[in-house]
């Protein structure tokens, strides 16, 4: 009676097709169906990595495509590798990284905590903190760049109001200071809601009887916090970071939109940096070898990564 | 220590999978550190050490 379905698809099979796949091995109907996806998966990720890889060691220039290429081995790697500007642009990412990781954690945790608790209209707040995720990077660069202006912007307005500056004295986007700031606010405001979500995913699967036993044995709040909540939302925290750390580290379209890597160079970050190379310069070896450098980094954080998550699941 | 260095020469994953990330961080904060120009030449051949001996000793047994 179970088998009904099955013999009536079976039935169902036309008969060149049922001939032809009747002599056919389980595992080699298996290979039939999963070849699109692994075919897709070579031809899409695995070639142009392979690819980008062997570019990596030429001079060639996609622009220029009936020169002859040379092979020019490291010394692509070793230009990157001892070039100011690209320092100085690692260093840009590193900044962006590593405060916007700390903050949209700090923020995001502490959103996830209020909202935790359960309160008079909480859903409708966490939808209403939620919203500036499901905007378009090119949609909240623009209008952050608005709320920057010095004349006319919200932001420039609330800081004067609360510090008594003149709210035209000073420029979010234009000063080589702020600029940096203007766009770890704007990535922060966008994505700590994020951030909230994984952390509030977290802190309401730790189970009710946990906290009970711990009021049992008298544990003020604040222990139950650091003995329980922080480490039973620990690996969601990490899967946060993880997922965080490894856009901002590919970030372009919103700070393209803000700066677009201005003033001067203070918020080029690497991926706009790689971006100038291969389109604007058409130096595709030179920028092939910027990517393999960034895909190493990336790469490898991640696996360290993975590795302490999988760490902390175990615990 | 002996433990550890035991494990290392024995090919056990814990221990060369922890000096592989230790390499990584390393390469990685080479890379982004603002001071020497010397470190930030080198740490791409250091994160590539540390990520393909990771994908190397993540195969081997516990």
């Amino acid at each position: 009676m179970t088998h009904a379905p099955m013999e009536k698809l079976a039935r169902a099979t036309p008969r060149p097709v049922a001939r032809r796949i009747s002599g056919l091995s389980d595992r080699a109907i298996a290979w039939i169906f999963v070849a699109p996806s692994i075919f897709l998966l070579l031809a899409v990720n695995i070639f142009p990595l392979i690819w980008t890889v062997r570019l990596s060691f030429t001079d060639y220039r996609v622009n220029r495509p009936n020169r002859d290429v040379e092979w020019v081995g490291l010394r692509n790697y070793e230009r990157i590798l001892t070039d100011d500007g690209i320092w100085a642009t690692m260093q840009a990412t590193a900044h962006f990284l590593i405060w916007t990781l700390v903050l949209q954690v700090l923020i995001g945790f502490a959103l996830a905590f209020l909202i935790n608790r359960k309160f008079r209209g909480s859903d409708l707040w966490t939808t209403a903190i939620v919203l500036p995720m499901m905007l378009s990077p090119a949609v909240v660069g623009n209008f952050w760049t608005f709320l920057y202006q010095p004349q006319i912007g919200l932001f420039n307005y609330a800081i004067g109001f609360l510090t008594g500056a003149d709210p035209a004295s000073f420029s979010m986007i234009g000063d080589v200071a702020l600029a940096p700031w203007a766009i770890i606010i704007a990535d922060t405001w966008m994505w700590t809601p994020f951030v909230m979500l994984i952390c509030l995913a977290g802190l309401r699967s730790i189970p009710e009887s946990i906290y009970e036993a711990a009021e049992c044995d008298r544990a003020s709040k604040w222990r139950q916090f650091w003995t329980i909540t922080i480490p039973m939302a620990l690996p969601f925290l990490m899967l946060a970071v993880l997922f965080r750390g490894i856009e901002n580290f590919k970030m372009f379209d919103l700070v393209v939109q803000l700066t677009g890597g201005g003033p001067g160079n203070t918020t080029t970050l690497t991926s706009i940096d790689l971006k100038r190379e291969a389109f604007e310069r058409w130096r595709t070896g030179y920028s092939s070898a910027y990517a393999v450098i960034l895909f190493v980094t990336v790469f490898g954080l991640a696996s360290i990564y993975v590795k302490a998550l999988n760490k902390v699941k175990e615990r | 220590m002996t433990a550890f260095l035991r494990d290392l020469a024995r090919l056990r994953r814990g221990p060369w999978e922890l000096v592989a990330s230790a390499l990584i961080a390393c390469g990685v904060a080479m890379l982004m550190q603002p001071w020497v120009m010397a470190l930030f030449t080198w740490s791409f051949l250091v994160t590539l050490a540390g990520t393909v001996m990771f994908i190397i000793s993540s195969h081997f047994p516990d």
